[in-house]
């Protein structure tokens, strides 16, 4: 039986088709990243899965059960963690986490708020008022609020977002630890780095609709997250390029120049030295890996960077 | 049913406005008491509502009510426009709680709150004049119903209203009003005919009237009326409320 199951699904909103048919399945225990630019669609596809927002047309069912007609059941056996960070002023962590608990009907689950404290490191907060809390400290009383009812579908929505590189190592070691434990795991994010090193299939949204759907492996194989992105500060602004850059050029402003090149193919000391050749002073180099812009580029063109 | 859930939320309304007394209870008791002692020194001896009643015993029902239906709204209001502003109420959206089990536990909690401060102004009236007490059963109905009344209207002002200003123009220009010109401070006997006709159209009045006719026996129109009257506005309310909430009026869009 799937975690997840949709089919169909689309959603309007007064002046946006928010979703375009979805068809997707997120097998149990499967680690599932679904990644997308902001407004491609994700939190809404997540809100319509937890019973968070109306849709138009579809089916969408949780480990067999219609998240409509079975709400009930479907809000058991899910926990999500919202991407805004939000915080319930009146009370303390404890309170919180024994509030979220009794939602659920679970009144005796002391024990368990105390073990999910203690893995989110919250333990020694719990008497503290959530006003108190840095923001950090909140996305942990999240996760915990998303947990308390342990649920088997666990989604996390942007969990990174904002966090800084500390946090995000620890929440990348607290769901890795969630899914070895057997938890179904459903990540949004925004950060192709951080799909590639925790899901083991992932779909790529964009506008609405699914542009990829495949495991790691074979979207990697695809070409997909092949390319590289480098910024290139000169000490004057550029009049002209050299020809053998053209087809690599992302953008050029002022002594701004920024290329995509292949991991495999492109040099970047040939890129320089055409560059120098060119008569460029370089001032400055940066590199990062290919973002979900450029994942989009490769998409759209057929894999030609 | 999950009645648990139902309980718990419930509870965290109840100790949500438990965690702000000073704002909740004490200030609504000490607002009455201040309109106790300037009406009730104005116009004690110059008017009289009821046979055989002076005007500030008169006055302390009114206050009560008046009392109880402005924090009976503000409670599921302001709790529910907290949650959507602060972005909190997803975490009792994502809960099996069903949309009857939600609208009891925000109108239950109303109706204690609407209920404790009616009792805070009825006890701290009566230390200025004594308040008989005719039918204990029509003034715990009329207050029980009353305030639900309110908290469900709170229900509804807390999903529609996108911001706190919204929310106060609802208490400012339908609550505030119709309950000072429901008949606190007077009885409507004393208005001219015209103004006495288009009372009979505002709710707060009959809330107001049968729940005085508990205290004195009298009251400007049969409390049966009343109660009927309150409680199909009851019923009215709640259908819309439940409606909203069914459908995930502005909450689940």
């Amino acid at each position: 039986m799937s975690a997840i199951s949709i089919t169909g699904l689309h959603k309007h909103y007064p002046r946006v088709h928010a979703l375009k048919n979805i068809d997707l399945t997120v097998e149990r225990g499967e680690f599932f990243g679904l990644l997308g630019p902001n407004g491609a669609g994700k939190s809404t596809l997540i809100s319509i899965v937890a019973g968070l927002t109306r849709f138009d047309r579809g089916l969408v069912s949780v480990l067999g059960h219609d998240v409509v007609a079975d709400y009930r059941r479907t809000r058991r056996l899910i926990g999500v963690v919202p991407q805004e960070l939000t915080f319930d002023p009146f009370f303390n962590v404890r309170e919180v986490l024994r509030i979220q608990s009794g939602y659920f009907g679970l009144r005796r689950n002391d024990a368990w708020i105390d073990e999910l404290m203690q893995a989110l490191m919250l333990t020694e907060k719990a008497g503290a008022n959530m006003r108190a809390l840095s923001g950090g400290m909140k996305r942990r009383v999240m996760i915990a609020q998303a947990l308390v009812h342990k649920p088997d579908v666990v989604v996390l929505d942007e969990p990174t977002a904002g966090v800084d590189v500390e946090l995000r190592k620890q929440l990348w070691t607290f769901i890795r630890r969630l899914h070895r434990e057997g938890h179904t795991i459903v990540l949004t994010t925004h950060y192709l780095e951080e799909a590639e090193a925790l899901c083991e299939r992932i779909a790529i949204l964009n506008r609405g609709e699914i542009v990829a759907l495949d495991n790691k492996r074979a979207l990697l194989a695809r070409g997909i997250g092949r390319t590289r992105r480098v910024c290139v500060t000169t000490a004057e602004p550029l009049g002209s390029l050299p020809e053998s850059l053209a087809q690599k050029v992302r953008r050029q402003e002022g002594n701004q120049l920024e290329l995509q090149l292949d991991k495999h193919s492109d040099s970047v000391m040939a890129v320089l030295d055409a560059l120098r050749a060119h008569g460029a002073v370089i001032t400055d180099l940066n590199m990062e890996g290919a973002d979900l812009e450029d994942v989009f580029v490769e998409l759209t063109h057929g894999g030609s960077a | 049913m999950n009645p648990a859930g139902l309980y718990t939320l419930f509870y965290k309304e109840i100790l949500r406005f438990g965690k702000v007394l000073l704002q909740t209870l004490i200030a609504p008791v000490i607002t009455a008491l201040l309109y106790l002692l300037v009406f009730g020194h104005v116009f004690e001896g110059r008017v009289q509502a009821f046979a055989g009643v002076s005007y500030t015993a008169f006055l302390i029902p009114g206050l009560v009510m008046m009392s109880v239906i402005q924090n009976a709204f503000a409670n599921s209001s302001s709790s529910l426009i907290q949650s959507k502003v602060t972005g909190n109420l997803v975490f009792v959206l994502l809960t099996p709680l069903s949309h009857l089990e939600f609208f009891l536990a925000f109108v239950l909690a109303a109706a204690v709150r609407g209920v404790l401060v009616g009792l805070g102004v009825y006890f701290a009236g009566t230390l200025f004049t004594p308040v008989p007490v005719q039918h204990l059963g029509f003034i715990l109905l009329f207050a029980f119903l009353s305030s639900a009344v309110l908290g469900a209207t709170g229900v509804i002002a807390g999903i529609w209203a996108e911001k706190f200003d919204q929310l106060a123009g609802f208490q400012n220009f339908i609550i505030l009003p119709l309950s000072f010109l429901s008949g606190v401070f007077y009885s409507i006997h004393s208005l001219p005919a015209i103004w006495q006709r288009l009372s009979h159209f505002n709710p707060f009045f009959y809330m107001i009237d049968g729940f005085r006719y508990g205290f004195f026996g009298v009251s400007d129109i049969a409390p049966g009326v009343s109660l009927l009257v309150v409680a199909v506005s009851l019923a009215v309310l709640s259908g819309i409320t439940l409606l909203m909430l069914k459908t995930g009026y502005k909450l689940r869009d």
